[in-house]
Formats: C-alpha cells, structure tokens, sequence
C-alpha cells in the first residue's frame, strides 16, 4: 500500500512534468506539421536560465523570467528560422529543428561545460511534506504537481475561453480557412511556437533541480516525449495527457518492481537458473527492463493502432 | 469592385492559370462555370492570396496580387470554401464569433441575423459544428464569412451535393446578401441557378476564359454550353 501510494504520486508528477514538455509539441505538430526534434532543448535551455537566475536574484524571479526567455528563443526561432525553411517542405523544417537541437547542446557545453550544473531545490521548498506509512513526500514534489496542474488549468481555460484560443483550436485543422476569414495565422504560429517553448522550458525549470541539468537532459527527456506524443496521437493534447500520465506512472512503478518472466512460472514449481536456455531473460526482471518499456509500448501502439490513442491524423 | 487581369496561378509545377481576365461590378452577382478541374476554385483562391500567383488583381481599384490572405480579408474579400470546412470542434456560435473580424458585431449582419435567416443554425447554437448535417454545414460556412462584413463574397460551389430545399434557401440567402450591396463571384455547377441569380457568367476551360455574357446569352449560345459544360 504504501509502495502504491508514493509511486502513484511520484508516477503522477512525472506524468505531469512529461505533459507540459508535449503539449507543446503536440500543438505546434498539429498545427504547422512540424515535428520539434528542438522541443527538449527548449526544456533543457529553462533548465539552465533557471539556475543561472536563481543563482543571481533567486528561484522565484526564475520561476518567471526563465520560460518568458525561452519563449522570446522560441518565437524567434519561428520567425526567422522555420518560415523561412517552410517554403522548401517538411523535410526541410524537420532537418532544421534537428539541426538546431545540436546547436542548443554545444551552446550549452560551450557556456556550462560538460559536467551537470548545481542547480538544486531551493531552500523554501526543501523539506518533507508529509509522511505516508514511514516515507517522506519532499514539499518540492508536491510544488512540482501544484505548477503542473496550474498550467494544466491555465492550457484549458486560454484554449477554450478565449478568442485567440478558438482560432487556435480552429487553425489546428484549417489554418488556410482561418487565415481566409482574416486572421493572422502566421502569427499564430508563432505565439502558438512561444508558447510550447515557454512550457517545455517550466518543465525545466522545475524539473532540472529535481533531477540533473546537464547537456545530456535533452536527448534522455526528447526521447520519452517523443513516445508521448506518439501514443497519445499525434496532434492530440487529451492524447498526450493520457499518455503523459501512462508513461510516468508506467516508469514509476516499474523501476521499483522486482518481477520477471521466471517468477510467474515459480507457484508451478518451474524455476529457470542463470545458466539455462534463455536464463537471462527469464530471470530478467521489470525493474531493469524498465527503460525499454516506454518504447516497447511506443511500438506496439504503432503496430495495432498507427493514430496512437486519440490521434486524429495518419502521418 | 473586382478586376483581374491576366492570372497565372501555379500549383507546384503544373500550370494551372493561363492568363485568366475576369472583373465583378459593385453589388453585382457574378458566376463562373465550368467542368471540374478547369480552373474556377484556383481562380478564386488566386484571388484570395491561397495559392501563388501571378498576374494583376485589383479590389476597390488598389493591387492586392501577392498579399496574404489574412490582409486580403481585411481589405474586405470574403472567401467561403467548397469543401464546408467548419470547425468541427467548435460550437456554431464559436464558429459564427471567428468569422467576426474584431470582438464586436459591426457592418451589414449580426449574429442575430444569421439565425433569423437559419433558424436551424440558432437551435443548434450551442453543438459542436462538426456533428451538423452538409445542408446546415453549408450554412455556417456562408454565414461565418459574412460575418465578417465582407464587400465581395467569393463562394465555392455551394450548393454541391445538397437537397433542393437548402438549396432554394441559399438561393434566397444569395439574393439577400445582394439585396444587401454585397457583390457575389459564385463558382457554380447547376446552371439553372446561376442562369437565374447571376447579371454575368463566365465560363472556364483549360484554365481560361471561354465565354463571357448575360444569363440569355449564354442560354441563346448553345455551342459553347455544348462544348464547355454539358457533361
């Protein structure tokens, strides 16, 4: 129970995290088809901004001004650089963000250096939040979930209750339409482009004390949000919402279960040793297949349902 | 209002345009036939700044070729689309709102007026458009353009694919936005309504002009029906 109970909540913070960083991907794929193999770096980037501001003025200015940096990075990167490439096609656009994805990390490294960067959980939110049957929930898992589901809130009420929401949503399946009616869809490329980026770069800024800001954190978090956005179905955000939530939970808890193939075979009497036909998988445990498993279910989505959960689109 | 002048419009390679010459007067209606892929829904995305183009085109005696759409919309175009597309996740009422051009009702039609004329469209107000039947879809694609107060609506055969009683009610929507002092350029394929409503028609072939006249003209040509419209 008490197992149950932390990796649910650590499971759901993840998922959380995770969903901020493909929202955004999932809203730009969706409306431009552009697939941001930047996306991450963007998140990576929060997290260095982050830890430089805070080093200076503290964590709380860098709450703020970090993601609004990385969403100036972000429309920039829109307006001169993926408008100008998008005359020549998706490909083009693609090896663009590709390209640009390598440039954020030899920045990094060049700023930073290659080693991980001491950007810790500040000192207000350090600390145990309450205790479940003997272990400690830290306040700063329970601030990351509080900022996630702000945002969560926040993504609902501008997407459905506002005017440039609505266009949006609208120019998510008709952008040509919606800039007949006289809209300026370009600009809400851009804005739309800003805004994932602002969103992968909270993630960062609350997830890069959490775990590691180095310049590797992009390529590790890329992956994972890829196969979000994949499962849940491309250009879906209730899609990558499941799927955030699937993913996370799923990791969470398989990292901490000791299960193998050998073990449902033991009520029977069967054990499988080491050294037997096929000894290492049967003893291969879910624990260390862990990493696998995002991917494995990335596949198999792929394999039985090509649209991914709730994925409108065939690409 | 409107005058085009020598439109070459490309998709990708192939040439689509070849010089295409067409003009609408004030408060005129105009409609262009012709068989499917000559050219008609091209000239007026061409227009509409939807496709490149080439050549001249002048709205209220001011250049607009090689604009964006978005500009081409304020100047006063309106351009409503063949293939119904409504915002299927929105409600009527969202969609009627992003028609608008700002957040206030203002120029020739309200809201109001729309449901007057689609009674049907003010009962299903609050549904998501994409649930509507074509008929009603239809509706809300003309009414969402007019919503934003255009000068001359650009209208991609509306009435394909649809029952004869919404089709006469277009054909009463079409004479009201006339009544209105809104000029139409209306692609069409039924003949008996554009012979009816139209004060000109042009007819498209190989991506150009072939016939230019008055409804009786081109019902006394039958030459040119023969050999550009009859299937």
């Amino acid at each position: 129970m008490e197992f149950f109970l932390i990796s649910l909540l650590n499971g759901v913070t993840y998922g959380l995290l995770l969903f901020m960083l493909s929202s955004g991907l999932t809203l730009i794929f969706s409306m431009m088809g552009v697939l941001n193999f930047a996306h991450a770096s963007f998140y990576m980037l929060g997290a260095y901004f982050a830890f430089q501001i805070s080093g200076h003025i503290g964590f709380w200015p860098a709450l703020v001004l970090a993601p609004l940096g990385v969403a100036v990075i972000g429309m920039a990167v829109e307006r001169y650089g993926l408008r100008t490439v998008h005359k020549h096609g998706h490909v083009a656009e693609l090896l663009f963000t590709f390209g640009l994805a390598y440039l954020i990390e030899e920045a990094v490294h060049l700023i930073w250096g290659r080693a991980p960067v001491n950007y810790g959980v500040p000192k207000d939110l350090d600390g145990t939040l309450f205790m479940i049957y003997g272990t400690a929930f830290p306040i700063y898992r329970g601030f990351m979930m509080l900022v996630s589901v702000l945002m969560l809130v926040a993504l609902y009420v501008v997407l459905t209750r506002t005017r440039i929401g609505l266009v949006i949503q609208a120019a998510l399946t008709h952008p040509e339409t919606v800039e007949a009616l006289g809209h300026n869809v370009p600009r809400v490329f851009m804005l739309v482009f800003g805004g994932g980026a602002a969103l992968a770069g909270l993630a960062g800024v609350i997830g890069g004390n959490a775990f590691v800001t180095s310049p590797g954190m992009a390529l590790h978090v890329g992956a994972i949000v890829f196969v979000v956005v994949v499962i849940g179905g491309m250009g879906s955000l209730a899609g990558a919402f499941i799927a955030s939530l699937l993913i996370g939970l799923l990791q969470t808890f398989s990292v901490a279960l000791d299960w193998s193939l050998g073990g449902l075979f033991k009520p029977m009497g069967i054990s499988f040793a080491a050294d037997s036909f096929l000894g290492e998988l049967w003893n291969l445990t879910l624990a260390s297949a862990a990493p696998v498993l995002p991917y494995l279910l990335m596949v198999l989505v792929l394999l039985f349902r090509p649209r991914g959960l709730l994925g409108t689109r065939d690409t | 209002m409107l005058e085009v002048r020598d439109l070459h419009a490309f998709y990708g390679k192939s040439h689509i345009l070849h010089g295409v010459n067409l003009t609408v007067g004030d408060g005129e209606c105009v409609s262009l036939l012709g068989r499917n892929g000559v050219g008609r829904s091209t000239t007026i995305k061409a227009v509409m700044g939807m496709v490149d183009a080439q050549g001249s085109v002048k709205f209220k005696g001011e250049e607009i070729c090689g604009l964006k759409a978005y500009r081409i919309a304020h100047k006063g175009l309106g351009y409503v689309p063949e293939n119904r597309d409504i915002f299927p996740t929105l409600t009527v009422r969202q969609n009627l709102a992003l028609g608008m051009k700002g957040t206030k009702e203002s120029g020739r039609w309200s809201m109001d007026d729309m449901f007057r004329l689609f009674p049907r469209l003010q009962e299903r107000e609050h549904t998501q458009a994409g649930v509507l039947s074509g008929g009603e879809q239809q509706m809300l694609t003309l009414c969402r353009t007019l919503m934003g107060d255009p000068d001359l609506v650009m209208i991609d055969e509306p009435t394909e694919g649809l029952a004869p009683k919404i089709v006469e009610l277009l054909r009463e929507l079409f004479v009201e936005i006339t009544r209105r002092g809104v000029s139409i350029l209306l692609v069409e394929q039924k003949l008996a309504i554009a012979l009816e409503i139209s004060q000109r028609l042009y007819v498209m072939g190989h991506g150009q002009i072939v016939f230019e006249g008055t409804p009786a003209e081109l019902r006394a040509n039958a030459a040119i029906r023969k050999e550009w419209l009859e299937v």
